[in-house]
């Protein structure tokens, strides 16, 4: 029994390890800042260049943090979820324009349609490395008390918005 | 003569063409060595089997010229190394850390080579502690025989010698 039993055993549990292994996605690196303060930021405003947004303007509601851009494919595919998002009322939208052109992101907002509350600009992209963003499009939960509860790299959808954004909000005191 | 020359400018240049963009100043050569021994070290996000140093992707650019600018600051190699954990987590790291979450994975083979030294002792051990197998008396006076009775009935033997 322990002669046949015991390797099989062995092998059983590592197969179990290397087959799981296979359905994980390697590119999702979870992020150090969950749980953490949303990192300090000074950055202007895509609308109206000459206002800023910092940090503490995240503090107050529970605040969605979007990072996009007009050259991104993906961001086009999750802009559907935003603007449905941004109806709902539950979460406000915030944009993050990472290294983009403010003309092309001015205009992909006037043809795809502006889920956002305000959007700050990150010419350079220094803002988005204190974010931890390394593809966009990436999304954070920011609650009321500016703490990141999560993050999502890549295309938002409803679902993961029913499933992963709203049971949080719940959590989270203090709508919009 | 046009075309020749060309291809002597692609040859001679090709190289420099491939390289990144971003060229960093180095006071010296050693600080340079420390950029590239640093940056060796850290993984890049995006391309994810390639450090930081061997990365084209735009966003290791970036980080490159952010280790540039700590460098340039002043800053130990420990700081730098602790401003892209902080924010991208020991997966920037090709040696994470030994802690509770990566014990396994540290002390892992060793435990492993420990118990197949460990089981592999046992084993020869349990070999060398049984006795040979008994012989029948009757089989034990023909091997006898066998063995006394000479070249001309066993040694030269083929090995399909009947006995």
């Amino acid at each position: 029994m322990l002669r046949y039993g015991l390797p099989l055993l062995v092998f059983g549990v590592i197969l179990y390890f290397l087959f799981g292994g296979l359905s994980r996605d390697p590119r999702l690196v979870p992020s150090p800042l969950v749980g953490k303060p949303a990192p300090a930021f000074d950055l202007p405003q895509l609308r109206t260049p000459e206002t800023r947004s910092s940090q503490a303007d995240l503090v107050g509601t529970p605040t969605l943090v979007n990072v996009w851009a007009s050259w991104c494919v993906a961001c086009r595919d999750e802009h559907e979820v935003l603007l449905r998002l941004a109806r709902a009322r539950r979460v406000r939208v915030l944009g993050l324009n990472y290294k983009d052109e403010r003309d092309n992101a001015l205009d992909w907002l006037s043809r795809l349609g502006d889920p956002y509350e305000s959007i700050i600009v990150d010419a350079d992209g220094r803002a988005a490395i204190d974010w931890g963003v390394y593809g966009v499009p990436e999304s954070f939960l920011v609650d009321a008390k500016g703490i990141i509860r999560y993050k999502h790299v890549g295309p938002l959808t409803w679902a993961l918005v029913e499933d992963e954004l709203f049971p949080l909000l719940k959590k989270s005191p203090g709508r919009p | 003569m046009p075309v020749l020359a060309l291809l002597v400018l692609f040859t001679v240049f090709g190289p420099a063409l491939a390289a990144d963009p971003a060229v960093f100043r180095f006071e010296d050569a050693g600080s340079e060595a420390r950029f590239q021994a640093l940056t060796k070290e850290l993984r890049c996000l995006v391309c994810q089997n390639q450090s930081l140093a061997d990365s084209h992707a735009e966003l290791a650019g970036d980080l490159r010229r952010e280790v540039h600018a700590m460098m340039k600051a002043g800053k130990a190699d420990r700081e730098i190394v602790e401003f892209l954990v902080r924010r991208y987590g020991d997966f920037v790291l090709y040696r994470p850390p030994l802690d509770p979450r990566t014990a396994a994975l540290w002390l892992g083979p060793i435990g492993l080579f420990l118990l197949a030294g460990l089981v592999g002792f046992i084993a020869l051990r349990r070999r060398g502690a049984t006795p040979p197998p008994e012989v029948a008396a009757e089989e034990r006076a023909r091997i006898l025989a066998l063995l006394q009775s000479g070249p001309e009935n066993g040694a030269t033997g083929t090995p399909s010698h009947k006995i």
